[in-house]
């Protein structure tokens, strides 16, 4: 449960930062992605309308995972989304060996990086479901163990 | 997680009114966790605030972009006239909405083949500024056709589509400015015809938006200002950097004080590549038969002809005002345009020709060291053609330092005596900026992040949404026909372009004379 909330709140916050800041946009990271999928995620950057649903979809998603992590309602969506983001994360700037990125890391990575980390802490919250016990899933589908 | 004690009872499945206190308690346990989140987020909001609050009012800046609203296009036609049409005069012919449909096509196809290609609906999307071009003068008859199929566009159609009536091409310029349906003329031609081109169009009543530098010699300076201010013609000189907003914002923060007493300027030209350093290609239809090579020379010493003058005539003192009127005048408009004052005191150059060995005369190293009496300050030029190492325009104050680009970056000095409290109250760090402003945004930024310095510093932060982009030599000359139909003075007018020659014209007699060269301010004479 405390991994749980623990990653809520790194979520929530990210979320949140984003939200209030008017002049956030995904693009800067976007543009700056490497590796085999960088042609896609900079094609989402190139378009106005396509890099709106981004910013919206990152930014709502990742406040939406944060509230479904703390309070453990409908927590395994909220998972599946959050490893869906993660990748994307993890895949438009995957720590090659090769790879470079404007983007400052404030540690070193190669192959394995924070993102993979996450997305592998979620996936190990998935198959705990603490929620049925702590959560409002609770009264949503029933308790559990 | 499980809970030993009430393991019996909660493996039951909780539906409907089945919920117990207890289920109520552990269902709900983790709410508060979101109390505590808001908590800390609205101390971390009051912190960023009350800093955020606390660098504005040290540097006193407002938050706001500069306010600078876009000329109106509207009103009477303005009837123009094109003289040159080899690189710079297709540029400005774009800007003012008129291309060649050949490169309709390449800029459409160049949006189709690379989505992030967002040239072709920027230019389609460029306001109308209201204008015919109603004759074109280019001494190679290429250049003169593809100019008259330019001017034709009025509909921005590529090739086979709709255009309108083709202007006149004179093949005297001359003929172009004496032409009783042209209004105003742009003149995009070599340095030494600059000057020439301007006079006769001021004598002639039509306005003139002329190419940097003002003139070729220092003499014929003092004529075309002498004969604008006369005619009183709407005079414009082509450095768009006028429109940058970051030079805009730059120049509230020197008025305001915020990096101190700014003591030495350091601005660069870094480039390194043919192309760079003028060495253009030659048009396979060049000929003695294409291109009228007398009018080419006008009153440059004779030369028989040559196709490496006539299209890489900057790498020649004959046609050319080289570094220094090329690129040095951009950084020096620039920092008048922020600082205002004028022309030097005196100017001390070295350089040579390092790299390109391929019979040009100008310098392709030029350092210009000018020194300005009045304001205490010392601006350094530093050119190379051949290097890309990147330098920026630097200014150096004792309250901190500034980097101007397409954005601006401000520093505070740890040594600085204004914000000295702010430093050691760790309110202000020296080492991110205290401002930072990238065109484009909503506001300016008083705390940056790494990641956003970085992308700031770059000119790569939003600038695939928001406001379009615009170019700015659409809004230069947008700003000349607004003057010519509701009066008013570009904001390159002639006396700004006047101290520019001069400047130029200073730097470059102490490149050939080895000596440090002085402005006279009494009787305006470089002596």
């Amino acid at each position: 449960m405390v991994l749980r909330l623990l990653t809520g709140w790194l979520f929530l916050y990210e979320g949140v930062v984003k939200a209030v800041n008017p002049d956030w946009s995904s693009a800067g990271f976007l543009l700056d992605s490497g590796g085999f999928m960088a042609g896609f995620f900079r094609m989402l950057a190139s378009d106005p309308t396509t890099l709106s649903i981004v910013d919206f979809m990152n930014v709502w998603g990742l406040v939406a995972i944060g509230l479904g992590l703390i309070t453990g309602c409908l927590t395994r969506v909220a998972l599946i989304s959050g490893m869906v983001l993660l990748g994307f994360y993890y895949l438009s700037h995957p720590p090659l060996v090769a790879t470079r990125y404007a983007v400052p890391s404030e540690g070193s990575y190669l192959w394995v990086n924070k993102n993979l980390i996450q997305l592998a802490v979620m996936f190990v919250l998935y198959h705990f479901p603490t929620e049925r016990i702590y959560g409002i899933d609770r009264f949503i589908f029933g308790k559990n163990s | 997680m499980s809970n030993e004690n009430n393991k019996e009872r909660d493996t039951e499945p909780v539906k409907g009114d089945n919920f117990t206190r207890r289920d109520v308690l552990k269902g709900l346990a983790t709410v508060p966790v979101l109390g505590a989140f808001a908590y800390a987020y609205f101390k971390k909001r009051r912190y960023e605030k009350m800093l955020r609050g606390n660098i504005l009012d040290s540097v006193d800046m407002t938050a706001a972009a500069p306010d600078h609203p876009l000329p109106p296009a509207t009103g009477h036609t303005i009837r123009l006239g094109i003289i040159g049409f080899g690189i710079r005069g297709p540029q400005i012919a774009k800007a003012a909405g008129f291309l060649h449909p050949d490169d309709v096509d390449a800029l459409r196809e160049a949006s189709v083949s690379n989505g992030k290609d967002t040239r072709y609906a920027e230019f389609m999307e460029q306001d109308n500024l209201n204008v015919e071009i109603r004759g074109v003068c280019d001494i190679f008859s290429v250049y003169a056709d593809r100019a008259r199929a330019a001017g034709a566009n009025i509909y921005r159609s590529g090739n086979g589509e709709k255009t309108g009536d083709m202007p006149v091409v004179y093949r005297n310029y001359k003929e172009l400015i004496a032409a009783p349906d042209i209004d105003a003329v742009i003149i995009s031609t070599p340095d030494h015809w600059h000057a020439p081109m301007a006079i006769e169009a001021a004598r002639a009543g039509k306005h003139v938006y002329c190419e940097k530098p003002l003139s070729w010699s220092v003499e014929e300076t003092y004529e075309v200002r002498k004969v604008i201010r006369e005619t009183g013609v709407v005079f414009q000189l082509g450095h768009q950097g006028r429109q940058t907003e970051a030079y805009m914002k730059a120049k509230e923060a020197i008025d305001k004080g915020v990096i101190g007493k700014v003591n030495l300027i350091e601005v660069t030209t870094n480039r390194n590549d043919p192309n760079g350093a003028w060495v253009y290609p030659i048009h396979e239809k060049a000929s003695p038969e294409t291109i009228d090579w007398e009018q080419f020379i006008g009153q440059a010493p004779w030369h028989d002809f040559s196709l490496e003058r006539f299209f890489r005539w900057r790498c020649w003192w004959d046609y050319s005002t080289g570094l220094s009127g090329d690129l040095l005048t951009h950084e020096f408009d620039a920092m008048n345009q922020i600082f205002g004052f004028g022309i030097p005191d005196s100017a001390v150059s070295s350089g040579g020709i390092y790299f390109f060995r391929d019979g040009r005369t100008v310098p392709d190293v030029l350092q210009t060291v000018f020194e300005f009496e009045n304001e205490k300050l010392t601006m350094l030029y530093s050119a190379t053609l051949a290097s890309n190492r990147s330098r920026g325009k630097v200014i150096m104050g004792h309250d901190g330092s500034m980097e101007v680009s397409n954005s601006l970056i401000i520093y505070a000095d740890r040594a600085s005596t204004k914000y000295k409290k702010e430093i050691s109250e760790g309110i202000i760090d020296t080492e991110l900026p205290i401002l930072t402003f990238t065109p484009g945004r909503k506001n300016v930024d008083a705390v940056t992040s790494a990641t956003e310095q970085y992308f700031a510093g770059r000119g790569l932060l939003y600038t695939y949404r928001g406001g379009r982009r615009i170019d700015t030599t659409h809004l230069h000359l947008r700003e000349w026909l607004s003057c010519i139909r509701n009066g008013g003075t570009p904001s390159c007018n002639i006396d700004q372009a006047f101290e520019e020659a001069i400047t130029a014209h200073m730097g470059t007699i102490a490149y050939h004379e080895g000596r440090k060269v002085r402005w006279d301010r009494e009787k305006e004479l470089i002596i």
